[in-house]
């Protein structure tokens, strides 16, 4: 991939989009801007973006109905940049098919960070079947969990569970999708899986489980697999 | 006489001053005053009217009746009438003035014509003076007429004068407090000859009513008597002109008379002369009635509510006492009031009576108190036929109930004298009914059973038998010795009771009050006050109570207070604001509004009205004088505590608006500190950066980018607090609490303080077994978060800070301490307030983050305390109560 990856931000705030640019640029994005919902549809659309930087106070709609407009047609990743923080925002917008969240204020690297990792979300079946991260070696294939050199034995909840991870690396699951894909519909309320498998996943694959490096929680929303820079 | 007796006393010029206030918010009154109908007043008062139009007033006809004298109604035809309301009573149609029509016009002036007229049933009040009364009020001018025949203590003379009983009488209290009288004046020759050519009635009339009213000598009596009362009240008016200008001159002593009444009719009599009296003495004067034990029946007790409300009328004092020794009463009234004279109408001798024994009571137990008997006055035949029989104090059927009482038993022993040891025994049996009786009865139907007893004892036992006569001399002293004996204990134990049953009521009257004054006094809020009120007056009167309320616009609530025992409809509501708003009792047996259900009673305060109580008795009965009495006490008594609470509220309410105030202050100042600074080194930063654009120095610029980010972060700090501090305020907060893993909070709360905690190490310790905790993780992420942001702040770098959670007692217990100085002393009972800062803290906080931390913990049922450890450093104690549930469970996966 030689050409500069398309970025396109939606944003009604011209110093927001200013400095979206400026630092997106400067690391090497080509970015296009829309100020209103309506723009931001069509130019999603028009120029094909490879990401979406996403506001969800927009004068004209709210982002949350942009998201729904564009997910009709297109599985391009969504960033939602917000200066939204109630978790049920977040969540709502993750389950409403965005892949990344992250509020205002935010710190430049980070967004970088997200950006990285939403257009990584396109990996190649290749690289989906064996994932590497942090001395953890996934192969889908071949159902074996590696960390370093030790093969990991998992039960099969907790091996369901990292899959859906590795399937979804770099994005932000939340509790229910989880429920959802692991224990069924039915379960979808029953957070304390999650909590405990998680909790039992991470001894097992973490270095330091207190400190955890491979599954992040994001607090009051669910869980990421992180992916190596 | 001294010269200090010249000056009027400080009361009496306070008196007047206060009556000229009133009277300047007030609406001004005058009287076109005549001696009887025909000597133009209506035509004088149209005149004056066209007077006030001509200097711009604005005028308007409430009631004018022109008896359809063309003279009088070419005046009226160019004034502004406000249209009659027709109100329908009994089949015919009469048109009364339409009060609230007048009130909702508010004219300067209105006229109102025949000031003693009665109103037609369905009208708020009964009396047309009570009509005007209201429109003065309510700053209303009023024109008005009025005879002298229809004075209330000029009503009997004329009555005597002319044999023609007036009804329509106007108290002379209204009349007194007119500001200007106008006294129509014509000859009787004058009159009759107007009256002859057809000037005031049509010509038949014309000739009745000379024959019958209009006759030379009632026209002259009339004319002497409305001359003489216009006289009276110019001497009145020069002596109160002489006190207030401090002329000497012959004063008045501050008189004061006390008037003994009965419930009889003849009462009134008593009391309207003792008005003229008091009135040409300048005296004040008290009415005073002693109710003594005994039965009294309705009659009376109507009688003698009608005659305390003539009393207060004319303007006097009323004061019930009940006592057995109305001499003893009437005498303790007169020294309590420092009277000089005592009037009492003269006894009717009686059969029985202890009137005549009153006068003598008096006499002989005084010796410094004039006391004045007045004439009975002759009385009409149909009072007399009214009134012979309940001379007597008790009623018919307990003179009948006793006597058969007594001839029943003596009937029943009549069979059986042989057994019980001959006719003598007899009388004794007799005797003890005769001595039972007074546990029911009076003293007068005993003393008939004693009298029946012993002639039933003579017919049906004493030889010869079936006759009255008596045989032996001993049989005779045995009957009289046994009459006296049955009188003397009949009569004395009946008294007894009497004066048991008064005191009874006495205490039960002051027991009432104090039952309430202890209720009430024990109130801490309105709430209580009015239940206090309701439960008092319905467990006393046996009433069914309900209490409106002023709010706070100044309008009364249309709500009963929810203490209140009945809700009365829409109608009843409005008799509640009119008395709200005239600060008058109104409703049922009140002149004003008497179709109501209940009786409305204003609460008043010093200044303004605080509210209404409606009281509706059960079973429809109807209050005696003492009831009423101790009624009006019940109310003043609930007034003052009503406004006693409302005072409390206000206190209440300006401490509150002093804290917010002084929140608002610290807010103020605060805020606008925590804003300006990091602004400030932005904008500094920022300016010099763009500078430097041209002479780019790397170094600098990082310098420049790290303070404009430490800014940044402040600020957001900031608005975060703010923002959570809302919303904690707000009352909004809802935490959603899900199962939660604590070491991932933690976890959070570092890895988000990560850089501030750089010189801090955290260790954290939670065991193994560590259950998972119903949490809002976000919430709880942001305690943790400020309480090590507070640890960081507040120790010098290097200091360590620990976390730790584990279960006690079935909490969730999270500690967070430090190895730093520790809280100053005397700031730990602060440290959680809102924008509550240690003296000498470093800078960098917003005196928020840990009353936020506070609020966010309770808002899980939990507790924080903060205390000093014994190692040194600062303790944050966090105990979240676990859910039951909380011990884990195995998920079951699909």
């Amino acid at each position: 991939m030689t050409s500069k990856p398309v970025i396109l931000v939606v944003d009604d705030e011209p110093q927001m989009r200013r400095l979206l640019q400026l630092t997106l640029e400067t690391n090497g994005f080509t970015i296009h801007t829309a100020s209103t919902g309506n723009e931001g549809v069509m130019k999603a659309a028009s120029e094909r973006p490879e990401l979406v930087i996403l506001d969800l106070g927009l004068p004209d709609m709210d982002g949350s109905e942009v998201l729904k407009k564009v997910r009709e047609w297109s599985t391009v990743p969504v960033l939602v940049l917000s200066v939204r923080s109630a978790e049920e925002d977040i969540v709502g917008c993750l389950d409403a098919g965005a892949d990344d969240y992250l509020v205002k204020p935010f710190r430049t690297g980070e967004l970088l960070a997200r950006v990285r990792a939403a257009l990584r979300h396109r990996l190649t079946l290749e690289e989906k079947i064996l994932f590497i991260s942090h001395g953890l070696s996934v192969d889908l294939s071949s159902r074996i969990v590696r960390k370093g050199d030790e093969i990991v034995k998992l039960t099969a909840t907790e091996y369901a569970l990292l899959a859906l991870f590795v399937k979804n690396a770099g994005r932000v699951l939340t509790h229910r999708f989880i429920l959802e894909q692991v224990w069924g519909p039915a379960q979808a309320e029953e957070t304390q899986y999650t909590r405990v498998y998680v909790g039992q996943l991470r001894k097992k694959i973490e270095d330091d489980p207190s400190d955890p490096k491979l599954l992040l929680t994001e607090s009051g929303i669910g869980y990421r697999l992180t992916v190596d820079e | 006489m001294n010269s200090d007796q010249s000056r009027p006393n400080p009361d009496t010029l306070l008196r007047m001053m206060k009556k000229e206030e009133e009277k300047e918010k007030k609406g001004k009154l005058k009287v076109f005053f005549g001696m009887c109908a025909g000597v133009g007043k209506t035509y004088d008062m149209l005149k004056d009217a066209h007077g006030e139009i001509a200097k711009g007033g604005d005028v308007v006809v409430g009631y004018v009746e022109t008896h359809k004298r063309p003279e009088t109604e070419a005046l009226l035809k160019d004034l502004p009438i406000i249209p009659r309301k027709t109100i329908e009573y009994r089949g015919t149609l009469l048109e009364e003035m339409d009060l609230d029509a007048v009130l909702a016009r508010k004219p300067k002036l209105v006229l109102v014509d025949e000031l003693a007229h009665t109103n037609a049933p369905g009208c708020r009040h009964t009396k047309r003076y009570q009509d005007v009364l209201e429109l003065l009020d309510n700053g209303i001018d009023v024109f008005t007429t009025l005879n002298v025949q229809h004075l209330e203590s000029r009503a009997e003379a004329v009555g005597q004068i002319t044999g023609i009983t007036v009804h329509e009488t106007v108290p002379d209290s209204v009349f007194e407090a007119a500001d200007e009288v106008e006294i129509l004046d014509i000859s009787p020759d004058e009159l009759l000859k107007r009256l002859a050519e057809g000037k005031v009635y049509t010509p038949e009339r014309s000739r009745q009513a000379i024959e019958n009213f209009f006759r030379t000598g009632n026209l002259t009596a009339l004319r002497e008597m409305s001359l003489r009362i216009t006289a009276e009240r110019v001497d009145r008016q020069l002596r109160d002109y002489m006190q207030r200008q401090r002329i000497p001159g012959p004063w008045k002593s501050g008189q004061r008379l006390v008037v003994g009444i009965s419930p009889s009719p003849r009462s009134i009599s008593l009391i309207r002369w003792a008005r003229r009296l008091a009135y040409t003495m300048d005296a004040s004067w008290v009415v005073v009635y002693v109710e003594p034990s005994g039965v009294s029946d309705e009659k009376e007790k109507d009688q003698l509510l009608k005659n305390v409300k003539v009393a207060r009328e004319l303007g006097a004092e009323t004061i019930i006492t009940s006592d057995e020794d109305i001499a003893g009463a009437l005498l303790r009234v007169a020294r309590e009031q420092n009277a000089g004279q005592i009037f009492i109408g003269n006894p009717r001798r009686r059969r029985f009576s202890r009137g005549s024994r009153l006068v003598d009571d008096l006499l002989k137990r005084t010796h410094d108190l004039d006391i004045y008997i007045v004439a009975r006055e002759e009385e009409t035949e149909h009072q007399k036929n009214h009134f012979v029989f309940p001379q007597i104090e008790s009623g018919y059927a307990q003179y009948l109930l006793s006597s058969a009482v007594v001839l029943l038993t003596a009937l029943i022993c009549f069979p059986l004298t042989p057994l019980i040891g001959g006719y003598r025994s007899v009388s004794l049996i007799i005797l003890l009914a005769v001595s039972l009786l007074p546990l029911r009865m009076g003293p007068g139907p005993v003393l008939i059973a004693a009298g029946v007893g012993a002639l039933a004892w003579d017919f049906l036992f004493i030889p010869p038998l079936f006759t009255f006569s008596v045989g032996h001399l001993e049989d005779m002293m045995m009957l009289g010795i046994y009459f006296i004996v049955a009188a003397v204990t009949g009569v004395l134990s009946a008294r007894l009771r009497g004066r048991d049953k008064a005191a009874r009521q006495r205490e039960e009257r002051t027991s009432a009050l104090f039952a309430l004054a202890k209720d009430l006094s024990s109130a801490h809020s309105q709430d209580e006050v009015i239940k206090a009120a309701v439960t008092n007056i319905s467990k006393h009167f046996e009433a069914d109570v309900a209490v409106f309320l002023g709010e706070a616009d100044g309008d009364l609530s249309p709500q009963p207070h929810p203490a209140s025992s009945m809700v009365p409809d829409a109608k009843e509501i409005s008799v509640s604001a009119w008395v709200y708003w005239n600060e008058k009792p109104a409703g049922k047996n009140t002149d004003t509004l008497p179709f109501a259900q209940a009786t409305y009673y204003p609460i008043s305060g010093p200044r303004y009205p605080l509210g209404v109580i409606s009281v509706r008795l059960r079973e429809n009965r109807k209050l005696g004088v003492d009831q009423e009495s101790l009624l009006e006490n019940f109310i003043t008594q609930i007034a003052s505590a009503v406004e006693r609470e409302l005072l409390n509220e206000y206190t209440k309410k300006s401490i509150v608006i002093e804290e917010s105030e002084r929140l608002y202050k610290t807010l103020f100042s605060s805020v606008s500190h925590e804003l300006r600074t990091p602004v400030a080194t932005i904008m500094g930063a920022s300016e010099n950066l763009m500078r430097d654009v041209a002479t780019p120095s790397g170094t600098t610029n990082l310098v420049y980018a790290k303070e404009i980010h430490i800014a940044a972060e402040r600020l957001n700090r900031l608005v975060a607090h703010l923002l959570d501090m809302t919303r904690l305020e707000s009352g909004m907060l809802q935490p959603k609490l899900d199962w939660s893993d604590i070491r991932d909070v933690i976890h959070g709360a570092t890895k988000e303080l990560e850089r501030e905690l750089a010189l801090h190490p955290v260790t954290v310790n939670i065991p193994d077994d560590m259950p998972l905790m119903m949490l809002d993780f976000g919430l709880m992420e942001q305690v943790l978060v400020n309480l090590l942001h507070n640890a960081v702040v507040h120790t010098p770098a290097g200091t360590t800070i620990s976390v730790d959670s584990f279960v006690s007692n079935g909490e969730g217990v999270i500690i967070v301490a430090d190895t730093g100085p520790g809280v100053p002393q005397d700031v730990l009972p602060r440290i959680f307030d809102k924008f509550y800062r240690a003296p000498n803290a470093s800078t960098g906080g917003t005196g928020l983050g840990l009353a936020i931390v506070r609020g966010f913990v309770e808002a899980h049922g939990g507790t924080i305390a903060a205390q000093n450890r014994a190692a040194g450093g600062a303790e944050f104690t966090i105990r979240i109560p676990l859910k039951n549930e909380s011990l884990q469970s195995e998920p079951k996966p699909q």
